[in-house]
């Protein structure tokens, strides 16, 4: 991929200073089988870049391999700005992760828990109350019906104030109408942050993608990246989306047969 | 909330008619199967020594239970944090089970005397392992998800164990906890019955030389209320620790 996929992308005011996300000859081995081959990929700063895929097509373990969980068989994740990137990442499981035995706002402070930090109840309430949660700050996750989980964990998320966010299908588990709205709150939340998500679902990347790539085959590949016009989230009926949705749907269809 | 308090009392009322019954109607001499009244008579009777008794079996499991307990915790957070020590000892701790607690009794009465002591050794050993391995069980088994997210958030392999690894564990721990408690009794009863000068088991032992079965009934529903009693006790601290875990397994509400 060079430079002018990224390009095309228009950046948000205000989101100038934010470092992008660099992913150059990524490969990933297991044994004798290769997961995926030399991938590269770059999100701007400030950009929300969807990469979709089937199951079983890795893109959970690219996932963790940018989020430093996992290593790389060969290849690099760099920061545009040079700077390393531990320590400057959030991360969005499949499940909501709440600990249940901390209540939500504690839940919401886990990372400055985690690093003996101190705490800041203050912030930590405005965020709640940003995903609407603010009376239930002292609730304990199992008291919540799972959208609210979800938000907990945007606000847990949102708390940690770092530039990059990577989501691995964190919205699979709720109902349609739940995932829509989730996914409303997501896309305006996290308009300052550079955003890496990666989802099955071809109506949730084009609703909050800026931009979707999709990865497919055996060992993947990553295919061209497909542009959806118009700010997110977008209208789940909107033209535009519905037909690159039903395009996207072929892809993953065919990929899938392959 | 009236249901859960009169489903055991029931229970209990339904098996003392039948066992009643039994005697009554099956004519079972007094030296099998004593009756009701006659269990009754002998625990008002011998109320002075099986109290002193009670207490002595109850301060044996007690301080079994707290070594124990303690004891297994260590061992199971030891090898929590060193895998290294984990290869070492869990096979030392499945070679400990292979030598039944009861083959063990006699010896520790040799070593730590006729006493309390050797009874509380043994309802340690006895409820050491329970502890130890439910615990290291739940230690191990940490949600994959909660560590990645931990990882990502930067904490120390200390604060994981801390603030992850052992909250996560603690209804395991707690499960452990809860049969260890109902098997305590095993510990201090068999030490007593090996060589003791005091304790229900030592009641019981008498009272069953002299064919007093009446005694060993009275010696025996003790023991049962008292475990019952210190179960109840375990069950409620846990659920207050497990505030978090709606359906922790313990008995059911």
């Amino acid at each position: 991929m060079t430079d002018n996929d990224a390009r095309t992308h228009r950046p948000a005011p205000g989101q100038v200073d934010l470092p992008g996300l660099r992913i150059s000859g990524l490969s990933l081995q297991y044994g004798s089988r290769a997961i995926f081959t030399d991938l590269d990929l770059t999100v701007q700063g400030g950009e929300f870049v969807v990469l979709l895929g089937t199951s079983g097509v890795g893109k959970s373990s690219l996932l963790k391999i940018v989020a430093g969980l996992t290593r790389a068989s060969t290849g690099t994740v760099t920061a545009s700005d040079g700077r390393p990137l531990a320590g400057r990442i959030a991360y969005m499981g499949q499940q909501d992760l709440l600990y249940p035995w901390l209540t939500v706002i504690e839940n919401v402070m886990l990372g400055a828990r985690l690093r003996g930090e101190r705490q800041e109840p203050d912030r930590a309430r405005h965020l709640l109350g940003r995903v609407s949660l603010h009376e239930r700050a002292k609730a304990l996750p199992s008291e919540l019906s799972g959208g609210m989980r979800q938000r907990v964990a945007i606000a847990r998320t949102l708390y940690e104030s770092h530039p990059f966010v990577l989501m691995d299908e964190p919205f699979s588990a709720l109902d349609t109408f739940t995932r829509a709205q989730v996914q409303d709150l997501t896309a305006e939340l996290l308009q300052d942050h550079t955003v890496l998500l990666i989802t099955h679902d071809p109506l949730e990347a084009c609703r909050i993608g800026h931009r979707l790539v999709v990865l497919s085959g055996h060992p993947a590949r990553l295919g061209e990246p497909i542009h959806v016009p118009g700010p997110t989230p977008r209208a789940p009926d909107d033209d535009a989306l519905l037909h690159i949705q039903g395009h996207l749907m072929r892809i993953l269809m065919e990929g899938h047969r392959a | 909330m009236i249901l859960t308090l009169a489903r055991p009392v029931v229970t209990f009322v339904v098996l003392i008619g039948a066992w009643w019954a039994a005697t009554r109607l099956a004519s079972i001499p007094f030296y099998l199967l004593p009756q009701p009244p006659a269990v009754l008579h002998a625990l008002w009777q011998q109320r002075v020594l099986l109290a002193s008794a009670t207490l002595t079996t109850f301060s044996e499991m007690a301080l079994g239970l707290v070594i124990g307990t303690i004891l297994g915790s260590l061992c199971a957070l030891a090898m929590a944090f060193s895998p290294r020590l984990q290869r070492w000892i869990m096979p030392l701790l499945l070679l400990s089970q292979a030598i039944p607690a009861f083959a063990l009794a006699p010896l520790l009465v040799l070593w730590f005397g006729f006493g309390m002591a050797s009874k509380v050794v043994m309802a340690t050993i006895v409820i050491f392992f329970p502890v130890a391995a439910a615990f290291s069980d739940g230690l191990r088994h940490t949600d994959p998800g909660w560590m990645d997210l931990a990882h990502t958030m930067e904490a120390s392999p200390g604060a994981i164990l801390r603030h992850v690894r052992l909250p996560a564990a603690m209804p395991a721990f707690g499960s452990g906890l809860r049969v260890a408690t109902a098997i305590a009794p095993i510990g201090a009863i068999v030490g007593e019955w090996v060589g003791a000068s005091a304790g229900l088991g030592y009641v019981m032992l008498n009272a069953n030389a002299r064919i007093q079965t009446d005694v060993m009934f009275a010696a025996l529903f003790v023991l049962a209320l008292m475990t019952v009693l210190i179960w109840t006790v375990v069950d409620r601290v846990l659920r207050h620790i497990l505030y978090w875990a709606p359906d922790s397994n313990g008995a059911a509400r």
